[in-house]
């Protein structure tokens, strides 16, 4: 029997779930593996959404919305953007980002829905199963999945997110203005270290480790983790618990 | 079979729609049913031929009242078509109506997945698991109920102003025209005559200014203007100074009417006020009767149709024809060539007086964007695209067609508004088709040439229109608005860093930091778009019916876990 993958789709209100009601008037057919969640607008998806559902088994999820510049809530569109930019930076990581997808299908584009969907659909199929849907699930990967979530959820980024279309088109608290590009650079940045700065939490949740033995586990150099070490530690988020072998060892010491 | 209850106070009840055979004649409804049965605190399940006909909505009362239920979900058609039934449906027993939920199995599954029964059964199961799992979280919200005011304000006393407060105090309604400039009348002030009549613009205006002035319900307040726009629809409190004096006018809806300035010519095709003049510039000349030329050439599209102003200014074609035949009329041995790109002359009317214009003489020449016509110091040098080669006009004086812009200060009265404008400074309406007279803010309507150039029947039109949409609000003592709103529950409110991310993304400023340095959302002005929840930091804001909870128990019943 072929793969048939979970779809979930997020369709805005007022265009896109309308278009779908479009081409269900056209009985225009598409693949039955999408479910729908109807949301006002597209900039309602929080980015916790995707992950969530991925962290289910969840194969694939669609976000579609007003054609730019035709939100139906003005803007809202634009916000959709900057979170599914920034969720999908981050789910390249686990090699995630073909699953995700954000389009603009208006309320009179049942076909370009039905469209969307097939291609989605199908690309979601080349692409196979979800790791996360399995029996067997990948401990380490889903450590990361994890890690994307928290960091993505992290005030700071959260914070970015909300600021970046004021950052680029006007101006930061410090009058600066950035080009897009430059914000690019440091918002990539700030989720390179954030993911980095959850790995490393979630990995001490489970027992407190050294430096060396965190940088073996993770895959990254000593010096970077020292340097996350620091910035987690004046965020009172670790603390050192004891040394052994010259060694300090960190602990978490976050509530969840 | 037990069941995984997770609230026992919830009683759900499903009621699956065949839709005669637009769903029964794809999935098996009944078992469908059975299935709804099944799911956590569902406590009645049922299938009905049509569950919007009167017998459908008879079984949810019901099953409501005899079953004790407190939620009902619906899986038909979409709710785009008929939320609204059902909600009433259930309140008319007493149940909230956003305890109600709908899953759409008709449009967006049998309909589309027609040729694969099964596997559209298995996606209705889903959206059904779906929808119980979110109506079980489902809240009871009230829609909010906002006092009018029954006071109308009108910004602009122009002819679109003039029009829309006289019509709002012939229906009834308290109304203020505030006016920045020391008379009314606008533009027309300045303006001859008027196509396609040939009316004297004085008359016209005057006859309409004594209306208003002799309306009873309708304050006059000129050299005025607002400096400060607080509040909502139904609700608005506005401050506006005249000539160094603070009113403050408590209005329930306002219309933007402030009309659009002249384009400063300077610069174009050698502009200088004596040789090179406006049409504007040329009017009171015609009106005092005294045109010292013989020789005329006007040029059309000036500072308009480029990349500066790409827009079309549609008033300065007709605008170029009246005056045209005016100067025949005081001259007829004038020679008068019009250099245009397209002559925009609309209607029987408008085409009507272009054809006789032509037929009084007036030559057309037809002129490309990149081959703009220069003014030499005797010839004005055009490249006639009919014939294809370059004309040398003697001229007397030259007339610009230049554009109307919009106002300078309109960006500032836009932010007081809480109301968007278009790239060219124009403010923009919420729905070009429908709803031009409408601002996307309720309570805030728009016309005439604040909105674009437009000519004065239009003006007269919209000004019209922008009353009538007014009264739509004035005409009840309240208001419902949707009760779905975002909200800062005060148990989030220690959540809450400050950061201002809500403020900066809400879309209707209906967020604001109170004087208590605390986040606070204006019910009244929130759209429900979900925004701020979605980007809050600290995900203290709750969207109402669409709250974090709720959409996670849709994903998770979905993806299972």
């Amino acid at each position: 029997m072929s793969f048939e993958p979970k779809i979930l789709g997020f369709l805005c209100n007022w265009c896109s779930y309308a278009g779908a009601d479009l081409a269900g008037v056209s009985r225009i057919q598409y693949p039955p593996n999408i479910r729908v969640i109807r949301v006002m607008c597209s900039g309602r998806v929080d980015p916790n959404f995707i992950f969530e559902a991925f962290k289910t088994g969840i194969d694939g999820v669609i976000i579609t919305g007003c054609h730019l510049a035709d939100c139906h809530y003005l803007e809202g569109n634009y916000e959709a953007v900057t979170k599914f930019d920034m969720v999908k930076y981050l789910l390249s990581k686990i090699n995630f980002e073909k699953r995700v997808r954000l389009e603009w299908v208006s309320a009179s584009e049942g076909n370009r829905f039905a469209e969307v969907i097939t291609d989605f659909t199908n690309q979601i199929k080349e692409l196979g199963q979800s790791q996360f849907g399995r029996k067997n699930q990948d401990k380490e990967l889903l450590q990361k999945l994890e890690a994307l979530e928290m960091a993505a959820g992290s005030y700071r980024i959260r914070a970015l997110v909300g600021r970046e279309r004021k950052i680029i088109e006007q101006e930061n608290v410090y009058g600066e203005k950035f080009s897009k590009q430059r914000f690019s650079e440091i918002f990539e940045e700030a989720l390179d270290n954030e993911y980095l700065r959850h790995r490393i939490l979630l990995s001490l949740e489970k027992s407190p480790k050294s430096v060396k033995s965190l940088a073996i586990e993770l895959d990254a150099n000593s010096k970077e983790i020292l340097s996350h070490i620091l910035v987690l530690k004046t965020r009172s988020q670790i603390v050192m618990e004891n040394i052994i072998n010259n060694q300090p060892i960190y602990v978490n010491i976050m509530e969840r | 079979m037990p069941k995984d209850k997770i609230d026992e106070d919830v009683r759900v009840g499903v009621f699956i729609c065949h839709c005669g055979s637009n769903i029964g004649g794809v999935i098996d409804c009944k078992k469908l049913a059975e299935y709804a049965e099944t799911l956590p605190n569902v406590t009645h399940s049922e299938d009905n031929m049509y569950t919007c006909s009167e017998t459908g909505l008879t079984a949810i009362r019901t099953a409501i009242e005899e079953r004790a239920l407190n939620r009902v979900v619906v899986a038909s058609c979409t709710p785009r078509t008929h939320e609204k039934l059902f909600r009433e449906c259930v309140s008319e027993v007493g149940l909230n109506p956003y305890l109600f939920n709908f899953v759409n199995i008709r449009d967006q599954c049998t309909w589309v997945h027609m040729k694969e029964a099964e596997k559209a059964y298995s996606k209705a199961m889903d959206l059904v698991k779906m929808g119980v799992a979110k109506a079980i979280k489902l809240e009871p919200l009230g829609m909010i109920n906002l006092k009018i005011n029954p006071v109308g304000l009108v910004i602009g006393g122009g002819v679109t102003g003039l029009s829309a407060a006289l019509n709002l105090s012939q229906q009834g309604f308290k109304t203020f025209l505030v006016e920045k400039e020391d008379r009314l009348g606008g533009r027309l002030n300045s303006l001859y005559k008027l196509f396609p009549h040939d009316i004297e613009a004085s008359e016209f205006i005057n006859a309409l200014i004594i209306n208003v002035k002799n309306s009873p319900n309708l304050e006059i307040l000129t050299s005025t203007k607002v400096k400060n726009i607080e509040g909502f629809v139904g609700n608005y409190e506005i401050e506006v100074d005249q000539d160094g004096k603070t009113h403050i006018l408590e209005v329930g809806a306002i219309i933007v009417a402030v009309g659009s300035s002249l384009l400063d010519p300077k610069g174009l095709f050698g502009y200088d006020g004596h040789k090179v003049i406006t049409q504007y510039e040329l009017e009171p000349i015609l009106k005092n009767k005294n045109l010292n030329a013989k020789d005329i050439v006007m040029i059309q599209c000036a500072g308009s149709r480029n990349e500066e102003r790409v827009y079309c200014s549609s008033i300065c074609c007709m605008t170029a024809l009246k005056n045209a035949k005016t100067i025949k009329e005081q001259n007829p041995n004038a020679n008068i060539t019009i250099l245009f790109r397209d002559i925009y002359s609309p209607g029987t009317e408008y085409e009507a007086y272009y054809r006789n214009v032509r037929e009084l003489g007036v030559l057309f020449v037809k002129y490309d964007e990149l081959k703009l016509p220069n003014i030499e110091k005797k010839h004005v040098r055009v490249f006639n695209e009919f014939i294809g080669s370059e004309m040398l006009i003697p001229y007397d004086l030259v007339v610009l067609s230049t554009p109307l812009v919009a106002n300078e200060d309109n960006k500032e009265l836009a932010q007081m508004l809480k109301v968007p404008t278009e790239a060219n400074n124009f403010f923009l309406e919420a729905h070009v088709k429908l709803r031009p007279s409408d601002f996307a803010t309720d309570g805030v309507y728009l016309g005439g040439s604040a909105k674009w150039p437009v000519d004065i029947s239009e003006a007269i039109t919209q000004g019209y229109s922008a009353a009538s949409r007014a009264s739509t609000i004035l005409s009840h003592s309240s208001i419902e608005v949707e009760g779905a709103t975002s909200y800062l529950p005060e148990f989030n409110k220690s959540l809450c860093s400050g950061c201002e991310v809500c403020i900066k993304v809400c879309p209707y400023q209906a967020i604001i930091k109170d004087e208590n340095d605390e986040i606070k959302i204006i019910e009244a002005l929130c759209k429900g778009c979900g925004v701020c929840g979605a980007t809050c930091t600290k995900k203290a804001i709750v969207i109402r019916h669409f709250t974090n909870e709720q959409i996670l128990s849709e994903i998770y019943a979905f993806g299972g876990r």
